[in-house]
């Protein structure tokens, strides 16, 4: 049969093309003319060339930043994918208890970064906060003010508690749609618990799995309230990653041009990363479906 | 338009890239795409590719910055012939 080909399709996405130019291309586009100027407010510009990105590209308070940022986003994955994966293998399938889990799971995704940032700032504190007070009690010593190590647990921590069910949630419903009749297939073949799991579990649920791993990269990638609330980026530059530096760049010194180039490179590196996700997935999908 | 804080050199990119973009996409109604693969082993069509190369360029054009730090316009010639690269072989 052939296909009808009608391109006045096209008008129909002509307001999602206006929204987008006025939310994303425009802004983008003065940040790129920001990139190659200079300015002392007043609304006067200056032309500076190629300056700034050389000077970003020298520069290692952003090389940190970046280092710091990836090492997050690594540790992150590495900690809720296969946890996320874990929980949905152990909960239950169906009935009261599943609906349960399902509603506890999903209230820490309700909660606005600024809140889990504040609940966590307290809940360490040693003087005041449960865990904090609890882990001096024990004569662990712990202040995430003053000691690097003790602040990237309390943000990891606190990531993890907080978008772990995502990945679980996403996990789950892919868990769901595997048909009854591979898992009586398997027990025919008398498979054992991982043998399922390897070549059952995982090849179906790949296709959600990699979605959950494209949004929590995308999301750590980019994160800044909740670590800014807790940490302020301390202590000294410990904790500050990426959106932090580039905050405390362009509104805390006003250096637009230096942070215009900053935030052009960032964006570059998070549209290769999820390009290289996106072609992935869509790869996976072909060969899944 | 005067708060975008317009220069020249950024006006004449932007215009690049939109006329790129439309020709590119004159292009696609009059000779539909066809993805094919790859030395990527992955599907692309036309448009993929125009996006790998502008992608491509980008990172290019910063590391010749970084690394060579002068003479910028010799970049787009390596741009080019990874342009061409990857409308041959990706």
């Amino acid at each position: 049969m052939e296909k009808t080909v009608n391109q006045k399709a096209w008008f129909l996405i002509l307001p999602v093309l206006l929204l987008v130019a006025f939310s994303a291309v425009i802004p983008l586009m003065t940040v790129v003319n920001y990139s190659v100027q200079d300015t002392f407010g007043n609304n006067q510009f200056f032309w500076a060339g190629l300056e700034w990105f050389e000077e970003m590209l020298r520069s290692e308070r952003m090389w940190d930043a970046l280092g710091r940022q990836l090492m997050f986003s690594a540790i992150i994955l590495a900690i809720q994918v296969p946890l996320g994966v874990f929980i949905a293998l152990n909960m239950p399938k169906s009935g009261f208890w599943s609906s349960f889990c399902l509603v506890m799971m999903s209230l820490p995704l309700l909660i606005p970064w600024n809140v889990v940032g504040t609940i966590w700032q307290i809940f360490g504190r040693v003087d005041i906060g449960l865990l904090g007070y609890t882990l001096d009690a024990l004569g662990i010593s712990y202040n995430y003010t003053q000691n690097t190590f003790a602040a990237w647990v309390t943000i990891i921590v606190m990531d993890v508690w907080h978008w772990t069910s995502l990945v679980a949630l996403l996990a789950f419903a892919g868990l769901k749609s595997i048909p009854d009749a591979y898992y009586q297939a398997a027990k025919i073949d008398q498979a054992s618990r991982w043998a399922i799991f390897r070549y059952i579990e995982l090849p179906k649920m790949m296709g959600v799995l990699m979605i959950a791993i494209l949004l929590r990269f995308m999301d750590s990638f980019m994160i800044y309230t909740e670590p800014f609330v807790v940490t302020g980026g301390g202590p000294g530059n410990a904790t500050t990653l990426l959106s932090i530096d580039l905050v405390k760049m362009a509104l805390g010194q006003f250096d637009l041009g230096p942070a215009a180039a900053f935030s052009i490179m960032y964006y570059l590196v998070i549209l290769l990363i999820s390009y290289v996700f996106y072609t992935v997935m869509t790869n996976l999908d072909k060969k899944g479906g | 338009m005067e708060w975008m804080a317009w220069t020249t050199p950024t006006a004449i990119f932007f215009i690049i890239i939109a006329c790129t973009l439309t020709v590119f996409t004159v292009l696609a109604i009059k000779f539909p795409e066809a993805p094919r693969m790859g030395i990527l082993r992955t599907e692309t069509t036309r448009g993929d590719r125009l996006f790998i190369t502008l992608l491509g360029s980008a990172f290019i054009n910063l590391a010749w910055l970084g690394v060579v730090g002068a003479n910028q316009p010799y970049a787009l010639t390596v741009c080019l012939a990874y342009a061409v690269a990857v409308f041959r072989w990706v």
